[in-house]
């Protein structure tokens, strides 16, 4: 590792102890009626994970949660790329899409329930609605922004369209598209734990619930955990990749 | 001119979804239970308006709103002012700024919940966790693009540092500083909404998910109109002005 690697992973360390400190300090002043302490957080999440009822829920959500985001990328690459290549669609429905972006989604959740009834597809279609629109954002203005002299290079070499989208458009896009997939990933979650949250019978948002209403502390802590180490860490390993790709481009 | 003509289709195109939703309502494919027609939504929505019925839980939300986005405004910008002049703790903070929006803050709800009670706290709390880090990191932004020459007159004109960063520094990263108010006022709406709706006791999400309950839909697609006419009003009101004032930046 060289020598910014390890001044990276010391400030990785200081600000995991850090926060670790953070919430020590804060369960010793509001106590143990409100929250757990780190290291009881742990054990007690250590000790979820070894029941076999808890792996269901978290199947349950892991399933919702890949359906929503294949849907997610697939239909947001589509409609980034249709939007980014015909100039007229993409200033036409942009500032739907912004606009789409910026409302709080989870008043759309009833609209939902009542169009796919209280099941599986619910849940899918909510994390979709969350993740969709990041990566149709940034697919479209990475497609707009290509440069021009690629596209006429790819012309005077005759290359096929196809060998054009593979050789030409795809590689050349991909630093922002991914960018749009980090967000995406991000907000699928959030869609999909949401959605679980309400009209849902199993899951891990369906389980943080029914902790709320047992007062159940240590259960919510150890949900909150898993959920916030997953993210955090799925996402920083997708931040690594999309800093190694943007410096990859000139 | 491509923009108008661009403008003039967007309005033909919603105008038509909106013509066909009430067609599809209208003539039972979609059935009442389902949706309501949406010339019934906004008549629905005018009653509801006129009658004062939601008054209390509307003065709810918006209050949160606001109070969650003004905290997150001056928390952020002061952080971010402090962050920038302390190098260490920047680049210890700047991994936890990255992923912040990956982490689902609605799942800290639970736990605010648990140790505010079901008051207007959690919300308020909710909605400003959500866009504190919003502004934190374009008040960064901005600060980082103020050029040095500013800052050197700044310093011939032996400025202190709140001069400073009243007088020069804090107005020349205005562009920045409004897009993390605008991103503040949209995260503070999501935030405070999501909480209502999930589990509270007053405010408009609370009521649009005790209608949704009750099925009563005549209730619950007025106020998710109201909902989403606000935000959108509300974030179209913050770009155009962020867009006045890069341009009368960029001009001079």
């Amino acid at each position: 590792m060289n020598a910014q690697g390890w001044r990276l992973a010391l400030n990785a360390l200081v600000l995991i102890v850090s926060l670790l400190l953070a919430w020590e300090a804060l369960f010793a002043v509001v106590g143990s009626q409100a929250m757990t302490s780190p290291l009881a957080t742990f054990r007690y999440l250590a000790q979820l994970l070894a029941t076999p009822t808890f792996w269901d829920h978290v199947e349950e959500t892991s399933r919702a949660f890949f359906f929503a985001l294949a849907i997610a990328i697939l239909s947001g690459l589509a409609i980034g790329f249709l939007l980014g290549a015909h100039r007229l669609s993409g200033d036409i429905f942009e500032p739907v899409l912004v606009s789409f972006y910026s409302i709080p989604k989870i008043t759309l959740y009833p609209i939902i329930l009542l169009a796919f009834g209280l099941s599986l597809p619910a849940k899918i279609a909510f994390g979709a609605i969350h993740g969709v629109v990041p990566i149709a954002i940034f697919t479209m203005t990475a497609v707009r922004n290509l440069n021009q002299i690629l596209l006429k290079t790819a012309r005077v070499l005759r290359l096929k369209p196809g060998k054009i989208i593979v050789s030409v458009l795809l590689p050349a896009a991909l630093p922002e598209v991914f960018t749009g997939l980090r967000l995406g990933f991000a907000l699928t979650l959030i869609g999909t734990l949401l959605g679980e949250m309400f009209g849902s019978q199993r899951g891990l948002g369906y389980l943080l619930m029914t902790a709320i209403g047992l007062q159940n502390v240590p259960l919510i802590m150890a949900i909150t955990l898993l959920i916030v180490l997953f993210a955090a860490s799925v996402s920083t390993v997708l931040i690594v990749v999309d800093h190694r790709l943007h410096r990859r481009m000139p | 001119m491509k923009l108008t003509r661009s403008v003039y289709y967007r309005f033909v195109l919603i105008g038509g979804f909106v013509l066909l939703l009430e067609l599809l309502c209208r003539s039972g494919v979609i059935d009442r239970l389902t949706m309501q027609p949406p010339t019934d939504m906004v008549r629905d929505l005018v009653l509801l308006l006129i009658s004062g019925k939601m008054n209390a839980a509307m003065l709810k939300t918006f209050v949160n709103v606001a109070v969650a986005s003004g905290l997150a405004v001056i928390a952020g910008i002061a952080l971010g002012v402090a962050l920038h002049g302390w190098h260490a703790a920047r680049q210890v903070l700047e991994p936890l700024f990255a992923t912040y929006y990956a982490i689902p803050i609605y799942a800290f709800y639970p736990l605010l919940i648990i140790m505010f009670g079901l008051g207007d706290v959690p919300q308020v709390l909710t909605g400003f966790m959500l866009a504190v880090v919003a502004v934190i990191v374009n008040t960064l932004n901005g600060l980082d693009r103020v050029s040095r020459v500013l800052m050197k007159t700044a310093r011939v004109y032996r400025l202190g540092p709140i001069a400073t960063a009243l007088k020069v520094t804090l107005p020349s990263a205005a562009p920045y500083l409004l897009t993390g108010v605008r991103l503040a006022v949209a995260y503070a709406f999501i935030g405070v909404i999501g909480a209502e709706f999930i589990m509270s006791r007053t405010g408009i999400g609370y009521e649009i998910s005790f209608a949704y309950n009750n099925f009563d839909n005549r209730v619950m697609y007025p106020l998710i109109l109201l909902i989403l006419i606000t935000s959108i009003a509300l974030n179209a009101a913050l770009s155009h002005w962020e867009r006045v004032i890069a341009r009368r930046r960029s001009r001079s």
